[in-house]
């Protein structure tokens, strides 16, 4: 078992959900969609043309009941290619976040609604959530929203000046 | 007489000070109970204060992860032992809590983590199965909130 010492915080790969140009400035934000200081900083950063935004899950159950169980909905699109599609929609309206309201976002984003409800359940998805949480636990994340611009770690409310 | 102001966090290598704390139920927690298996305290300022609230709910996240590592991890603050368990109980973590509310502090004074405005330094202190300080930590400032990964780097020193 690898264990959660301090680590610099995972490179980019081909695993992470990330969009923008590939020259743009890199922003890898922890975070979760029930926190809504990451719904206003999603907002923030989708207004901006020139970010490499990559998101990463860091959901806290104890805070947020449901942040594990929405991190799970946006992998299980992921899996169909919709990651930024419910990304967005669970943002955009945090207040609706129970197993109905993940289904109909699944059928508007016109997902196969069954397998993204079996997919929002595995194992597989949850390790992928788990992963990131680690990844963000070892290089110091607390809260969110935290962001990583130019490898400097900025933590909460997020500065105009920091993007 | 004034309350003293603490000299400083414990160093690794330092023993246990001799102590009391009351648990939830309000029976002794004592020295006597680091004996025998790994101890992780988290010395925090106040209950139901933002920052405190957070630190705790990150740390529950990760708890199975201290467990197996045949550690204990135990919240300290000079909040009375109700307070505690209201705190707890309202952000449904399972972390036991442990108070220094009579004589107010003195066993924060003793690891060196007592604030001179009255309460716990927000610190981090690793005791091994001999009541040794393996690794202790103390943030910067009360309203720095120590890493889970903190926890383990003190936990690969016992």
């Amino acid at each position: 078992m690898t264990d959660l010492r301090s680590a610099p915080i995972p490179p980019v790969g081909d695993s992470d959900h990330v969009r923008g140009p590939a020259d743009g400035i890199e922003v890898i934000e922890y975070g979760d969609f029930e926190c809504p200081f990451c719904a206003a900083l999603s907002a923030r950063l989708a207004a901006r043309a020139a970010l490499r935004h990559t998101f990463r899950h860091f959901p806290v159950r104890s805070s947020h009941p449901r942040a594990w169980a929405a991190a799970c909905a946006a992998e299980a699109a992921a899996l169909q290619g919709r990651f930024w599609e419910m990304h967005d929609s669970l943002f955009e309206d945090q207040a609706r976040l129970e197993d109905p309201h993940l289904w109909r976002r699944a059928r508007e984003l016109g997902l196969d609604v069954e397998r993204f409800d079996s997919d929002r359940r595995s194992e597989a998805v949850a390790a992928r959530v788990r992963e990131d949480f680690r990844g963000g636990v070892r290089a110091g994340v607390v809260t969110t929203p935290t962001v990583f611009v130019d490898g400097r770690m900025h933590a909460g409310r997020i500065d105009e000046g920091v993007l | 007489m004034p309350p003293e102001v603490s000299e400083g966090l414990l160093a690794p290598g330092s023993p246990a000070p001799e102590f009391t704390l009351r648990r939830e139920d309000g029976s002794a927690f004592t020295r006597a109970e680091l004996e025998g298996k790994t101890t992780v305290l988290v010395f925090y300022p106040f209950a139901f204060s933002p920052v405190c609230t957070d630190q705790l709910s990150l740390y529950q996240e990760i708890l199975g992860e201290i467990e197996d590592r045949g550690a204990t991890i135990y919240g300290v603050s000079c909040d009375a032992n109700y307070s505690q368990r209201a705190f707890r109980e309202q952000l449904g973590v399972t972390i036991q809590q442990l108070s220094d509310f009579e004589p107010k502090g003195e066993v924060c004074r003793a690891f060196g983590v007592y604030h001179p405005k009255g309460f716990p330094q927000r610190a981090l202190v690793v005791i091994g199965p001999d009541a040794v300080v393996r690794w202790s930590y103390q943030a910067p400032s009360p309203s720095e909130l120590p890493g889970a990964n903190l926890i383990f780097d003190g936990l690969a020193a016992v």
